[in-house]
């Protein structure tokens, strides 16, 4: 239900690693429970992100809640696409739907993340 | 407002059905070391013993004859059908709606408040209204440190001077610096806003530029400059306007502004002891997400209806407390119905002969005193409905003037010490030839 190369955070957002780099979003389970997304605010190209700290916003039709960074990095691209196109958060939130890319900080950070089986566990209760 | 007293049954009956002996009761978790001990009120009087105090109070009101007092709020002609609308019990009892969405009319009257405002700035979007347009300016450059993530902005000093401390006061929290612009106020010199000095106090550190028009001299600033100055830094402009100089002046929208801050008074809103007044905020599109307080949007309801509803709510205080846009602002709606109900009503015809015929008063007044060689022009640069007039022993004529009933307009000095022997003159629609005649005549009978 959840892809098995990713990681997870309690806070619902999703890594996936590409050596030292990683690729952030928030999980499918996310962004049902919001609905239909309608404005993300991404952080700038250069931030830095620690782990679990406000790194952004996501507004939909009946919430908005601040994303929590997974880990902790520098932010070097930003996806562009969501200023005109946030529904892509609900469409494809582990494809075309990633928020940010970050060079990481701390790989040993991922380990108190969730794998796919713990985080489904965590969303079925 | 109606006075509705208590008899003492109605109070026993409503503290036997509580359940509480006395009204003292309901104080008994107040320790009593933090209670007043004594109140030092005069005895009660009757009905008529106060009507007579309250008249007695009111005669000690100076009412002035003339007045040429401007300085950011003018005396302009109120119609009749002004206070006919917001006297209506629908608007003026009812709070800014936290149900909103059945308050319809109120909604509609906010929105097309707004699209007024946008109208007349030439800007995208605009507030529900602030408290006044002090605090609609402080907002505004709060915004542009948001939208820039800077953390100092750019102040001509030919902003109104309330204008700018209260700018101090709301940067002062979160620490925002303000850097002066010096304008050129030297005698002869333009009264504005160099753009070179504008672009000496900007860097890629400073959020915004903000810059009166017309500015608080009355003089006609280069906007179009000043935003260019800002933009090459990267900065915001922030363009303070009065808004019925809008009429003649191009709007904000046309030459850059990305903010635009006002105060509504004078749209249909009496002078009374500097309030209620209203601000006015407009900015474009893209920074929506930015403004503060309430904007009202118009939508369909299921049956295809047109409906208004309270919108963008995400930036608001009762939504995200800590990180709303604004946790110090709230619209002033009835001020703002009596501004849509002022603009609906003179029109733009209307609101350009309000403006036409202060600037023509303002030119006689100018003239006259020329003429009658009490005074002339300090500053060279075109200027709108309020000129400063350097006039010999300015504060003492003032005085010797505001004993007669006559207002000689602001005395700058107060917060330009430079500033001496000025009268800053303000004329609207309202000022009559008399009026410039018997200034003329009474600074004629003083030196």
């Amino acid at each position: 239900m959840f892809p098995d190369d990713l990681r997870y955070s309690k806070e619902h957002e999703w890594v996936r690693v590409d050596g030292d780099g990683a690729t952030i979003g928030i999980t499918s389970f996310a962004a049902d429970e919001l609905g239909d997304i309608v404005f993300v605010e991404v952080p700038e190209v250069g931030a830095q992100l620690s782990q679990y700290g406000s790194f952004g916003v996501v507004e939909s039709v009946k919430a908005v809640s601040d994303l929590y960074a997974p880990i902790s990095g520098t932010v070097t691209e930003v996806n562009g696409a969501l200023a005109e196109q946030p529904e892509l958060l609900n469409t494809d939130p582990y494809g075309a739907g990633w928020i940010a890319r970050v060079t990481m900080a701390d790989a040993a950070e991922l380990e108190q993340l969730l794998d796919s089986g713990a985080y489904a566990e965590l969303t079925s209760g | 407002m109606t006075y509705t007293p208590h008899t003492d049954a109605d109070r026993e009956q409503m503290l036997a059905t509580i359940g509480v002996g006395s009204v003292e009761d309901l104080f008994a978790d107040i320790p009593p070391t933090v209670r007043a001990s004594r109140f030092a009120l005069p005895d009660p009087l009757t009905e008529q013993e106060v009507r007579a105090e309250l008249s007695r109070l009111a005669d000690r009101n100076r009412i002035p004859r003339v007045s040429f007092l401007g300085a950011g709020a003018y005396r302009h002609l109120v119609p009749a059908v002004v206070g006919e609308v917001i006297g209506r019990s629908e608007f003026a009892t009812s709070y800014t709606p936290y149900q909103p969405e059945v308050s319809q009319g109120t909604l509609q009257s906010i929105y097309e408040f707004q699209s007024l405002i946008c109208e007349l700035t030439g800007m995208e979007v605009a507030t529900a209204s602030h408290y006044d347009g002090a605090t609609a300016t402080a907002e505004a450059a709060l915004m542009a440190c948001r939208l820039t993530r800077r953390e100092r902005i750019a102040v001509s000093t030919a902003v109104d001077p309330q204008v700018r401390r209260v700018l101090a006061t709301y940067c002062a929290g979160p620490g925002i610096e303000i850097v002066d612009v010096p304008a050129d106020l030297a005698d002869g010199g333009t009264g504005l806003t160099p753009v070179d000095a504008a672009s000496r106090a900007l860097d890629d550190t400073v959020a915004c530029l903000v810059a009166q028009q017309p500015n608080f001299f009355g003089g006609i600033e280069p906007m179009a400059d000043l935003a260019d100055a800002a933009h090459a830094e990267g900065a915001k402009l922030v363009a303070v306007v009065e808004p019925t100089s809008l009429a003649i002046l191009a709007p904000p929208g046309s030459y850059g502004a990305d903010l635009v801050a006002a105060e509504g008074q004078p749209l249909g809103i009496p002078l009374s002891f500097g309030g209620p007044y209203v601000g006015l905020m407009a900015a474009r599109m893209d920074a929506v997400r930015q403004m503060p307080g309430r904007l009202v949007g118009a939508t369909r309801d299921a049956q295809g209806r047109r409906g208004y509803v309270l919108t963008l709510q995400a930036r608001e205080q009762h939504i995200r407390r800590e990180k709303a846009a604004s946790n110090i602002c709230t619209n002033q709606a009835l001020c703002a119905l009596a501004a849509t109900t002022y603009l609906t009503a003179v029109g733009p015809e209307g609101l350009r002969e309000v403006a036409e015929l202060s600037m023509i008063q303002a030119r006689h007044t100018a003239q006259a005193l020329e003429e009658a060689g009490l005074g002339r022009r300090r500053f060279a640069a075109p200027y709108f409905a309020e000129v400063a007039m350097q006039v010999p022993n300015a504060a003492a004529r003032h005085a010797a003037l505001a004993a007669h009933g006559i207002v000689a307009g602001h005395l700058p000095e107060r917060d330009y010490p430079d500033l001496r022997d000025t009268l800053l003159l303000a004329a609207t629609e309202l000022t009559r030839d008399a009026d410039i005649d018997g200034l003329v005549a009474a600074l004629r009978a003083t030196r």
